[in-house]
């Protein structure tokens, strides 16, 4: 911040100089200085208001979460119990249906997205790429609600006919991933949640993904060719490094829809505080637990307890955020050793 | 261009001005469930009188939590308060229409009315406790029709709402473990591994209709529209019945509303041959004292006219108007209660 403020400062004593050494336009440029001057605050007012916002909501969060805070101090953490009518909540089962859920989607869509994104950029013919690319961005721009529904009423059914039979008959019985797929095929739950968001992120991380792609220098990439590389190896060794931070960036976008997603998940999940390991049973997330219970939490322990749940969603996403910064410096680091 | 969009833009704000100056509407906010008749009932009225009614169905939690903080004429709910938070709250309250809650499954090759159920058989399906179609309890009830050998998927209401607080109402009053274990409430923890929620009655409904060996509990009008597989329930009396508006009204005529102060009466288990064990209805909340005499009469006004007039368009979105005998009550009540600043009664 302070070294921030320091820059500006430094440039506003420079603007002085110059006005100075130039004293035979004295009204024109005192009223430039001035807009300057506005221009500044102004641009400085709104990074600040972004500021001013997060730490508003990080604070109303707090403070309307206080009460539930207060009642079960870490154990809201540890609790896997959430009955509105004894007013004992815990936070782990939309927890672990947020994560699980987020985590299938990118598991799903990560190499969905990098196959889009490459076929788009490298080996789609020319006349394809344009109507295709803006497919892609469509697909972007249909509201959640949608695919909610697509999932519940035309998805769920063909999942629970065709897909979950099968995954229950080949990985049922495996030692211990056949916890996942155990119990009944019902057709909504963790899985279909997951891969409902697999479906809304993918576009997110295929455009991204596309835009930094191209944006690599076409002679990095005729090097490598001339060299003998193969698509494979100019993509996975010259194109990949190059826009590592814009990949990681459009990977970070799609998580955030998917950490952060109500309405679709609320469809499909199946809505049930119980922690069970199967992917095929209902369950939670936070996003969707507050869409359903907040008008109607009538105690002030129940929707403080709601409120609580969205903070620990702040914190998820601030962790997620931290680590792939982390990870992005790490990587950065290494690269120099290497070289 | 400017100066165009500039007029503009006055003439509109002028105009929405204008409109909020003249029109006195009084604006409710709460329980979705009463929502399309409320609705209906706004529209008619406000063709005869020019009052218009803005109802927002946001919810019954939300409706006691807009008219604690004054935000609203009057607030709406499906879960009546309580007498003495009524009386801590300065507040009366009383019901406008009726509906049931039907218990609706999803059994190949069974169709409406077919499969009978008990409260206990109910209360032991959401606790549980039957996990199976072809229980041995289920089968003694259902003599003569075939039901599988799958298993129970229990489905509830996600949201908090007036449904689940009268389903499990009833639930409590049939099961003294369903009262010990889970209770009653607008949302609860639901005990049974199955249990599956859906958002609103929709989803419900659609998560009934998908999923094979599902239960579930909807509002009488979603099962009828969507013609869903409804069960027949054992009442007090001993009798399986069917849902259905004589049944509801059966149910209400069952209920001793004189005995019941601040109208908290919820129309679960009552008593009668005929009558529809899992019935409820839906409630107004108001301030005793009213600040705006003018703005309180015409909330009266509306409902009034609604106990009058609207029972035909009631009975035609599937709600049961309350029976004169009650709305005489209502009316006593609203005598006795309301008062202006000055302590002068606001309805004569």
């Amino acid at each position: 911040m302070s070294s921030v403020s320091g820059t500006i400062c430094g440039v506003d004593t420079a603007a002085e100089s110059r006005t100075a050494s130039r004293p035979f336009l004295p009204g024109h440029h005192k009223r430039q200085s001035l807009y300057d001057l506005l221009f500044r605050g102004a641009t400085r007012a709104f990074a600040s208001l972004v500021l001013a916002l997060l730490l508003g909501i990080l604070l109303s969060l707090v403070w309307g979460g206080w009460p539930a805070i207060r009642a079960f101090g870490w154990g809201f953490l540890a609790s896997a119990e959430w009955n509105p009518v004894t007013e004992r909540f815990g936070a782990v089962v939309p927890v672990y249906g947020t994560l699980v859920t987020s985590f299938i989607a990118l598991l799903i869509g990560i190499p969905v997205s990098f196959g889009i994104a490459l076929f788009l950029t490298e080996l789609a013919p020319v006349w394809m790429r344009r109507p295709l690319g803006t497919a892609v961005e469509l697909l972007a721009g249909i509201p959640s609600i949608i695919y909610g529904m697509w999932g519940l009423f035309v998805f769920a059914p063909i999942f629970a006919e065709r897909v979950q039979p099968w995954l229950i008959e080949h990985f049922g019985s495996l030692p211990f991933a056949g916890v996942l797929f155990g119990g009944a095929p019902q057709g909504i739950g963790v899985l279909t949640a997951g891969i409902i968001l697999a479906i809304m992120v993918i576009p997110f991380i295929a455009s991204v993904m596309r835009d930094v792609f191209e944006l690599v220098p076409p002679m990095l990439k005729e090097s490598a060719y001339a060299l003998g590389a193969t698509t494979w190896e100019v993509m996975w060794h010259v194109v990949l490094p190059y826009t590592r931070i814009g990949a990681v960036g459009g990977i970070l976008l799609g998580l955030g829809r998917a950490l952060g997603e109500t309405m679709a998940v609320t469809f499909v999940i199946g809505n049930a505080h119980r922690l069970n390991f199967s992917l095929f049973a209902p369950g939670n997330s936070i996003a969707s637990a507050l869409a359903n219970e907040f008008t109607e939490a009538v105690g002030e322990l129940h929707s403080a307890a709601l409120i609580e749940l969205g903070l620990i969603l702040f914190f998820i996403t601030y962790c997620v955020l931290a680590l792939s910064k982390l990870l992005l410096s790490r990587l950065a680091r290494m690269e120099g050793q290497q070289s | 261009m400017n100066c165009k969009f500039f007029a503009v833009a006055v003439f509109a704000f002028s105009v929405c001005a204008s409109g909020g100056a003249f029109a006195a509407d009084i604006t409710g906010a709460g329980a979705t469930f009463p929502y399309p008749i409320y609705a209906k009932w706004a529209q008619t009225y406000k063709e005869k009188t020019g009052i218009g009614l803005n109802y927002q169905s946001i919810g019954s939690g939300g409706g006691i939590k807009q008219i604690r903080a004054k935000t609203v004429d009057f607030g709406a709910t499906d879960a009546p308060l309580k007498f003495e938070e009524l009386k801590k709250d300065g507040m009366i309250q009383f019901p406008t229409v009726m509906g049931g809650v039907v218990p609706v499954v999803n059994l190949e090759g069974i169709k409406p009315g077919q499969v009978k159920l008990t409260g206990k058989a109910l209360a032991d399906i959401y606790l549980g406790n039957i996990r199976k179609w072809n229980d041995a309890q289920l089968a003694a009830l259902n003599p003569g029709v075939k039901l599988p050998a799958q298993d129970i998927t229990v489905v509830h209401r996600s949201d908090g709402s007036g449904t689940t607080f009268i389903f499990t109402n009833y639930l409590s009053k049939i099961s003294s473990d369903w009262k010990a274990k889970v209770g009653n409430s607008t949302s609860v923890s639901w005990p049974a591994p199955t249990s599956t929620g859906g958002k609103g009655n929709e989803g419900v409904a659609s998560f009934v209709q998908r999923i094979k060996g599902s239960i579930g509990y909807v509002e009488y009008a979603y099962a009828k529209q969507n013609r869903l597989t409804h069960v027949l329930l054992q009442n007090r009396g001993g009798r399986f019945v069917e849902p259905s508006a004589k049944s509801f009204q059966a149910a209400a005529a069952g209920a001793d509303w004189k005995k019941a102060p601040g109208f908290y009466e919820i129309l679960t288990d009552e008593p009668g041959n005929e009558s529809w064990p899992i019935t409820g209805a839906t409630f107004i909340l108001m301030y005793k004292v009213q600040a705006d005499p003018e703005r309180a009469r015409a909330i009266l006004q509306f409902f009034d006219w609604a106990y009058r007039e609207g029972d035909q368009m009631a009975l035609s979105l599937d709600y049961i108007p309350m029976p004169d005998s009650v709305v005489k009550l209502i009316h006593d009540e609203w005598r006795s209660q309301l008062k202006d600043a000055s302590g002068k009664p606001l309805w004569k």
